[in-house]
């Protein structure tokens, strides 16, 4: 059987020929730019590479200009530890010590709505490769998941599907899992949420990058074979918005392989060890376009490429499929000729497949053929780097005006006067499906794997140790507040920066690097644009104030359900780093008579806080106030705590207030506390529900022996940092806060752990 | 004293394993599934894992690597071998150990502190415990629910071959709680929960003492090695 291909002498017979370039996802003016490019018209090949590598999805076209700012608002002092910036597969942060780490967060939300099993899975491959990409070693994988309400019907469907999607692939793999988040909102209901992080160690000297820059050197796929999945994934699913009664698109997602990628992380791992390989660059969205373009682009060289060479699982896939498939676990190797014995050597004892496309070429000019027909003549960059950039209409929205007065205090929203009320009030936030504990996800991954797990759910933050012989190690902790965001996406995304960076302040690292995964609804519509541009500013500015690096990050637009976009939700990741992980401090207290202090001061801020969701089912007002000049003075107090060892434990506050902090710290270890929170109420002026509902920022409670408090009290007030000792720890098994309730552990742990279990198991 | 740790492709705590090992004294030799090489190595450990995917049966495209005839051969001569979760179910599709492993009860991957009792010490990876101690180890499988048939059951039961028995809960299902169980001579014993991620303060198990300290696994490795030293 042979296949009629659309040659490049074809495209100049035929100029006039009619292409799907609208089905593919290209707008007329961007089919017209290829052909001026090209100086005739695509072949089929031409035509899907562009098509797939000018989506949304890769190209970054509509968020580009604002992705800059990242670049921009930056000190010296900000990147003198990065390695590796923005543009690459993943940024690269030098710890000390001869160790970089290399860290991302990646979505794959629409594949997961519509195949949940499988868009999570490939999810954590997909971003596993990216780190292995850069030479390192993946260390450790955590999870960014928003579904739908817990009570619509098709909740249960993704959420089982999504968990054990990630629990197949990440612990296969061999990556602990050490940590998360899980949100459950009806604006996720038609599309869910599920980004992915990983994080890689290496030696410098170990840094690989996806180059092609040697003429002779070879190109070689190797991996899993080439087959059907995933044809016009990036382009028809990730820059598309469902519709609601739309076709079924399930081919479109790929089809995961977790022992594939394991053997295949070894088997780089190796390579690199062996140093036969002079660039690398995984096979992921846009497969063959994307790393042939990317690997000769980034080189400022070309590549002849022999199509037929891909081993295929399905020899029917025409050329243009088998360049935008999408199957994964398949990595591109630039090898130098005289190094490729060692490199099959390596790839046989592993048992992994590998044939040779080509070679790189000093002309920047990508050629792929089909056997002897020429059907790809084209200039990588133009492929790779120089899509199309757009600055879309932005719009403020005006009903923001009236969701912004509808606060708390205008809608005179009720607050319990009793203190039974109150103590109703606490249970049923810290069993609600947001605040709930959510062991019953979380004990479906493995934590423990790789034996360097220092911190992992539900502390603060993941931690694992990089260097075993000094105990050097990483903290991570990821967060968003969809809700702040939708009130204000600007002090929304300052406000997911604060707290993930308070969060690895509080395990006893120091904050270094962020990353970011931001998922929005659609660029065409203005005021999604403005909420974009709003939150990546908000971003930005935070990241400059607190002087800690943007190292990369990943866009997700055409979150919506036909016009209904999902609240914004910008997932900011903050990696710290800490000189030795036996110093890192746990979010709950484990020892009686110690004193818990509160740092930092209360304000009466309920506005999209959990209090407003569970107890009044609202939403409106402003989000609390960022301070992030006062949170960087509690981070470096809590980073000189932690050295001197004055702290026993630390937990930040955030949903759900003090209330919240107070029952999962007890809860931590299963040890008691007794509180008082008057002195807050007088200090701060506020009432109890403020006390213990309220979401102020740049508040954490510590514990601290008794022996310390004088030292630490003198640590704080040197400081400036606000402190009040509101409560000390007892063998009591139960929680006491005066003039509340007193609970009993073991209710609060029932009520806390058994939502998830309830709805889901 | 060089104990040998086991990989295979899809071999995922290997690593933790040579780790142990090395805490506990001895020499790590890592052994390589397609060779039949056991380096003159003490003991050998078959660690956890996916191997081969799991493709087909837990253990079962392993159980068939070039490694195993020699370990099977060394094993059946008296060489002290440790499976530990998929290295237990490797040891069981090689016959070293009776019964099967299938699916969680609740069908669900779970990963827990686990509390065993050890049921017999009188194996060259146990003689460091006490009868009836109860140890805390992490426990992580998908498909660690032992079963037999009744009549090995009851030869398990009464020849005393249950090494380990789940203790408050049982978290897969297993009959009659077996976590993990010896053969005859007590060289080869295999469980489902990991000692190897219990041998290290900070990277273990809570203890009622302090976050992540627990070691108990650490006693697997220095049992071995005291055996080995006092032979």
């Amino acid at each position: 059987m042979s296949t009629v291909v659309d040659t490049t002498k074809d495209a100049k017979q035929s100029p006039d020929k009619a292409q799907p370039w609208k089905e593919l996802g290209l707008k007329l003016e961007e089919y017209e730019n290829i052909k001026e490019i090209l100086g005739r018209r695509p072949t089929s090949a031409e035509l899907a590479m562009y098509s797939v590598m000018w989506s949304e999805h890769c190209s970054y076209k509509s968020s580009k200009i604002y992705l800059r700012q990242f670049g921009e608002k930056v000190t010296p002092e900000m990147t003198k530890n990065l390695i590796v910036g923005m543009g690459e597969n993943a940024g690269v942060v030098d710890i000390g010590e001869g160790w970089a780490v290399t860290f991302k967060v990646e979505s794959h939300n629409h594949p997961s709505y519509i195949e949940p099993f499988q868009g999570a899975a490939t999810g954590v491959g997909g971003i596993v490769r990216d780190i292995l990409t850069m030479g390192a070693r993946p260390i450790a994988v955590m999870d960014q998941l928003r579904f739908g309400a817990v009570a619509h019907p098709d909740t249960a469907r993704v959420v089982h599907g999504v968990v054990s999607g990630i629990s197949f692939y990440g612990n296969c793999l061999g990556l602990p899992n050490i940590g998360g988040e899980t949100v459950f909102d009806k604006v996720y209901q038609g599309n869910p949420l599920v980004n992915a992080l990983s994080v890689g160690a290496l030696r410098h000297e170990d840094l690989k990058l996806a180059k092609a820059t040697n003429p002779g050197d070879l190109v070689i796929l190797f991996g899993a074979r080439t087959g059907a999945d995933g044809i016009g994934g990036v382009s028809v699913l990730a820059s598309e918005t469902f519709d609601a009664d739309g076709p079924s698109r399930r081919p479109a997602v790929q089809v995961g392989d977790p022992f594939a990628e394991k053997v295949l992380i070894e088997c780089c791992l190796e390579l690199y060890a062996a140093q036969v390989v002079a660039g690398i660059q995984d096979l992921g969205g846009a497969g063959l376009s994307c790393a042939t373009s990317e690997l000769a682009s980034n080189g400022q060289a070309g590549m002849r490429v022999q199509l037929k060479n891909v081993l295929l699982r399905d020899e029917s896939l025409t050329p243009e499929e088998i360049l935008m498939s999408e199957s994964q676990e398949r990595m591109m190797a630039i090898v130098p000729k005289e190094s490729l014995k060692a490199f099959t050597a390596i790839v046989e004892k592993h048992e992994v497949e590998y044939s040779v496309l080509g070679e790189v070429i000093k002309e920047p000019r990508l050629y792929i053929n089909w056997g002897d027909e020429e059907i790809v003549n084209v200039p990588p960059r133009s492929v790779a780097h120089d899509g199309p950039v757009y600055e879309r209409p932005v719009l403020y929205p005006t009903w923001l005006d009236q969701l912004n007065r509808d606060s708390v205090i205008n809608n005179n929203l009720r607050r319990a006067t009793e203190a039974s009320e109150l103590s109703e009030q606490l249970v049923q936030i810290v069993s609600s499906p947001n605040q709930a504990s959510k062991s019953w996800i979380t004990d479906q991954y493995d934590h423990y794997v790789g034996g360097n797990t220092a911190l992992a759910m539900p502390d603060d933050s993941g931690m694992v140790r990089v260097s075993e012989e000094t105990g050097l190690g990483v903290a991570i902790a990821t967060d968003a507040n969809g809700r702040y965001c939708q009130l204000d996406p600007y002090q929304g995304a300052k406000l997911a920066l604060a707290e993930a960076y308070r969060n690895v302040a509080s395990s006893g690292a120091v904050p270094a690097a962020v990353t970011n995964c931001l998922n929005f609804g659609s660029p065409e519509n203005p005021e999604v644009m403005w909420q974009f541009k709003q939150a990546t500013a908000g971003l930005a500015d935070g990241c400059l104030e607190l002087g800690i690096p943007v190292t990369g990050g990943n866009v997700s637009f055409y979150n919506q359900t036909g016009d209904v976009a999902i609240h914004p939700t910008p997932v900011v990741g903050v990696l710290g780093v800490i000189d030795d992980v036996a110093r890192r401090v746990p979010s709950g207290w484990q020892d009686q008579g110690n004193n818990i202090y509160l740092l930092g001061i209360t304000r009466d801020e309920l506005d999209g806080s959990v209090w407003s969701e569970v107890i009044h089912d609202h939403l409106g007002g402003k989000p609390p106030i960022v301070d992030l000049k006062g949170e960087k003075a509690l981070a470096e107090l809590l980073h000189g705590a932690s050295l001197q060892g004055l702290v026993a434990s630390a937990h930040d506050l955030s949903e759900g207030g003090l209330a919240q902090a107070v029952v999962e710290s007890s809860l931590r270890f299963g040890m008691g506390a007794r509180f008082w929170l008057n002195e807050i109420l007088e200090r701060d002026n506020v009432d109890l529900t403020a006390a213990l509902f309220s979401e102020s920022t740049g508040r954490v409670i510590v514990s601290v022996g008794r022996e310390d408090d004088v030292k630490f009290f003198g640590l704080c007030e040197a400081r400036g940092i606000p402190v009040l000792r509101i409560g000390v720890t007892d063998a009591s098994e139960k929680l006491e806060i005066q003039d509340v309730a007193t609970w009993n552990l073991i209710d609060l742990k029932q009520a806390h752990s058994s939502t998830i279990p309830e709805l889901f198991g | 004293m060089k104990i040998g740790v086991v990989t295979f492709p899809g071999t995922l705590d290997d690593r933790d394993a040579q780790r142990a090992v090395r805490l506990a004294g001895a020499e790590a030799v890592s052994l390589w599934h397609a060779d039949t090489n056991l380096h003159n190595v003490d003991a050998v450990v078959l660690p956890g894992g996916f191997s081969f995917g799991d493709y087909l049966r837990c253990g079962a495209i392993a159980a068939q690597a070039p490694v195993m005839e020699s370990i099977i051969d060394a094993a059946n001569g008296g060489l002290p071998v440790l499976g530990i979760c998929n290295g237990f179910q490797v040891l069981v599709e090689s016959h070293l150990l009776p019964g099967g492993l299938i699916r969680n009860e609740h069908q669900h991957f779970i990963c827990r502190d686990q509390k065993l009792i050890v049921e017999n010490v009188d194996t060259a990876w146990t003689n460091g415990f006490k009868l009836g101690q109860e140890i805390t180890i992490p426990l992580k499988n998908g498909e660690g629910g032992y079963i037999a048939d009744t009549e090995t059951l009851n030869r398990l039961e009464g020849e005393g071959l249950i090494t380990f028995r789940y203790s408050e809960v049982n978290p897969n299902g297993s009959v009659n709680n077996i976590g993990g169980l010896k053969n005859k001579k007590g060289n080869v014993v295999g469980l489902m929960p990991h000692p190897e991620h219990a041998v290290e303060p900070g990277f273990g198990p809570d203890t009622a003492v302090a976050m992540r300290s627990g070691v108990d696994g650490l006693t697997f490795f220095t049992s071995v090695i005291n055996q080995l030293v006092n032979a």
